[in-house]
């Protein structure tokens, strides 16, 4: 944000309305990152396709560079070979950025729990929010979706993660 | 007929070849290693037989035998349409084998994922590296005394020793004042939308074009196999449903078929007939996803909106069947989870005479002769039907080649036989015959959908024997005898003979089989799924070497490799 004069950001007359515009602006116009590994990838597209129109929500500008995109999904099973690829992947995308665990292999390591598959993500990266199903239905993952919009509404640039306070 | 390639090498090679036990009219025998890369040089040559496609490689770990490992082949013979399966026995300390890879070049991935998993070193084989597990990984996972837990952290992803090869090389760049033209390394994927998030392919470039390639595979290495061995024969249902989890109905068929046959059972008419019903169903949608991204990686959009509208048709009869769109698990061994939903054959009638042919006669006329498709597509990728086959092509890929091989007309099950329908071939084996056969597939498919629901014949969708097939769930709520029936095969499981079998289905993306070993307990011993794609995959860098980057992602699409059954 570069926002630093603490100053201005005690005037709460002033932030809160830059809030408002702000994370209107982000709510509406987030920038997936398909991290798509395996089956809840083909649901994700299923999700991007005519029926289901991720566009209704804004975030139909799927980018596949991490330097595009604020909001990372990964679609499928993490395996130990795939783990620090996802970690780079994470430290590349610019804040602010948020993360959604699409389906049970992402979210806890599914029905996988055997020598090459990580136990849920969150054991590597940071979750926002957690989208349960083998896979989940594409209306489960729009619920995700309008989740994360949630959290960004209530954001504000005050925040550690803006202000780096 | 059925033993005359045994009988041939038993009197041919007295010394190495040994029979192997008979089971369910399989042809197998077993074969000494001093012996092997003689008799596996005469069955490929031999004018008779002509085991022109090695369909599966694969160990098996027995330690409580003399020689502890066993490393199975699996070979085809399209001109007598018989499999052949070749068992060595190989001791611990010393396991080594002679490779195949001089014989087949379908051998190079399957002997190195036999020495991932199993620790098999393959003498003279020329790049035996690990493939599905990371390079920091010690021990063999698949064999019996490591732990299914044992993970193992990667500490950063590798560079798979391409710093060497580009120092080398002149991929420095300091040749290029010496006259030489400038070289690069590419690095694509596996997060890289054309490799679909899993596949990753290093690259050696002049210019743009394409020196040599090398795929890496491995990056949805999920366990199946293992897992599989630890669960009951029922419990593995779900899991095929992740193998190729884009017409994962064609799993389970393959699954269940292999573990019928292993039981010695045949499932009712009716039952054939509605698999057959939802496999042909899933290859179509299977076809249009492989299509679909094929062309968004070539650029074009628009196709992926019809292709994914008459997916979701599809999904909607499969949800009605099993309430699943994707993962269905919808086959039992010995018959179908539940019958068909009331007015469901309509429904499908409706589906298959209007909607999906619409979305085909849609995207044929925005793509097949689209100037720029033609282009990009045309002479691209292209294999003749003879190295196909010696790399283990099989299905669409195959075929596109000129090979008319398919598994529903050369060695028919479920009634194909008595189906009207037509295997199209390509001529040139490129992207664009890749595509031409899809298409005409998805409309052969429509065919047989229609055969089969106006044949549907009436029947029981599950076994009547109580060793394999659970009670109706009525009678479990309101008959005791039942309720104990249940009970009993949910605790101890099905319990098939001691034995070994393979089976194999046509899948969407080629030959799909199961090499199941079973010790007479309710646990499969072992699993080996042949997937078609891993056989295709390792093909790429003849498919693309001396061509231009962007025509290695429109050959990679074509061939539609699906990580899930690549990686298992």
């Amino acid at each position: 944000m570069g926002i630093e004069t603490s100053s201005i950001l005690r005037n709460t007359a002033l932030v809160e309305p830059v809030d408002a515009i702000l994370n209107w602006c982000r709510e509406y116009s987030c920038w997936p990152y398909a991290f798509g590994t395996a089956c809840c990838a083909i649901e994700f597209m299923a999700v991007a396709a005519s029926h289901y129109d991720i566009s209704r929500f804004g975030a139909e500008v799927i980018r596949f560079s991490p330097r595009q995109a604020d909001l990372l999904v990964v679609s499928g099973t993490i395996s130990e070979k795939m783990a620090p690829i996802l970690k780079k992947i994470y430290d590349q995308i610019c804040e602010p950025k948020w993360v959604m665990a699409h389906g049970a292999c992402a979210c806890s390591g599914g029905i996988y729990d055997n020598y090459c598959t990580v136990q849920g993500i969150d054991t590597i990266i940071p979750v926002d929010v957690y989208v349960p199903g083998c896979p989940p239905t594409p209306e489960a993952f729009l619920d995700g979706l309008i989740k994360i919009q949630k959290i960004i509404e209530g954001e504000s640039i005050r925040d550690p993660k803006y202000c780096g306070e | 007929m059925a033993n005359v390639v045994v009988q041939t090498l038993l009197e041919k090679f007295p010394e190495s070849v040994s029979p192997a036990p008979d089971f369910r009219d399989e042809e197998a025998v077993c074969v000494a290693r001093e012996g092997l890369p003689e008799v596996l040089r005469f069955l490929y040559a031999d004018p008779d037989t002509e085991y022109r496609l090695l369909e599966d490689i694969c160990g098996a770990d027995y330690p409580e035998r003399e020689k502890r490992f066993e490393a199975v082949y699996h070979l085809y013979s399209v001109k007598t349409a018989r499999h052949l399966r070749l068992k060595v026995g190989i001791g611990e300390e010393d396991p080594t084998l002679p490779t195949a890879t001089g014989i087949w070049k379908a051998a190079d991935w399957f002997e190195r994922e036999a020495f991932d998993q199993y620790g098999i070193r393959f003498e003279g084989h020329p790049n035996l590296r690990r493939i599905l597990n990371h390079e920091e990984f010690v021990g063999h996972p698949l064999r019996k005394d490591y732990p299914i837990k044992g993970r193992q952290k990667l500490t950063r992803p590798s560079n798979l020793g391409w710093d060497e090869r580009k120092s080398a090389g002149n991929g420095g760049g300091s040749d290029a004042e010496a006259g030489q033209p400038e070289q690069m390394i590419l690095n694509i994927g596996p997060a890289h939308p054309t490799t679909h998030g899993t596949l990753r392919v290093l690259a050696r470039l002049e210019g743009e074009t394409i020196l040599e390639a090398d795929p890496e595979i491995g990056y949805l290495h999920r366990g199946f196999e293992k897992t599989a061995e630890t669960l009951t024969y029922q419990q593995v249902i779900p899991l095929t449903d992740r193998l190729n989890y884009v017409s994962a109905m064609m799993n389970n068929v393959g699954y269940c078929r292999a573990v019928e046959k292993l039981l010695g059972i045949e499932v009712s008419k009716r039952v054939q007939y509605i698999r057959v019903i939802v496999s042909e169903l899933s290859r179509i949608i299977d076809h249009l996803v492989c299509i679909a991204a094929n062309i968004v990686d070539i650029g074009a959009l628009t196709p992926y909106w019809y292709c994914f509208r008459e997916r979701e048709n599809v999904y909607e009869l499969l949800e009605a069947l099993c309430g699943a769109r994707m993962t269905t698990s919808y086959t039992r061994i010995g018959g179908l989870a539940h019958d068909l939903p009331d007015g469901w054959v309509d429904k499908c009638r409706e589906y298959i005479r209007e909607r999906v042919p619409r979305g085909i006669e849609e995207t044929d006329t925005l793509i097949t002769k689209n100037r720029i498709f033609v282009d990009r597509t045309m002479g691209v990728g292209a294999i003749s039907g003879e190295d196909a086959l010696n790399w283990g092509f099989t299905g669409p890929c195959l075929r596109a080649s000129g090979v008319p091989f398919d598994v529903r007309k050369a060695n028919p099950y479920y009634d194909y036989d008595k189906f009207d329908f037509d295997i199209p071939v390509g001529s040139n084996g490129d992207t664009y015959d890749r595509y031409l056969v899809r298409m005409e597939e998805m409309r052969q498919s429509l065919r047989i959908i229609e055969q089969a629901l106006d044949g549907l014949p009436e029947g029981p969708i599950s076994i009547e024997d109580r060793r394999i097939s659970l009670p109706e769930k009525e009678a479990v709520y309101t008959k005791f005898g039942a309720l104990v029936q249940h009970t009993k095969l949910i605790v101890d499981g099905i319990l098939p003979p001691e034995g070994e079998i393979y089976s194999v289905t046509e899948a969407a993306n080629g030959v799909l089989g199961f090499y199941i070993v079973s010790d007479g307990t309710k646990r499969p011993y072992r699993i080996k799924v042949r997937p078609p794609c891993f056989a295709i995959f390792q093909a790429l860098p003849q498919l693309t070497e001396g061509s231009m980057i962007a025509d290695l992602i429109a050959t990679v699409g074509s061939l539609n490799i699906i990580a899930g059954e690549l990686d298992r």
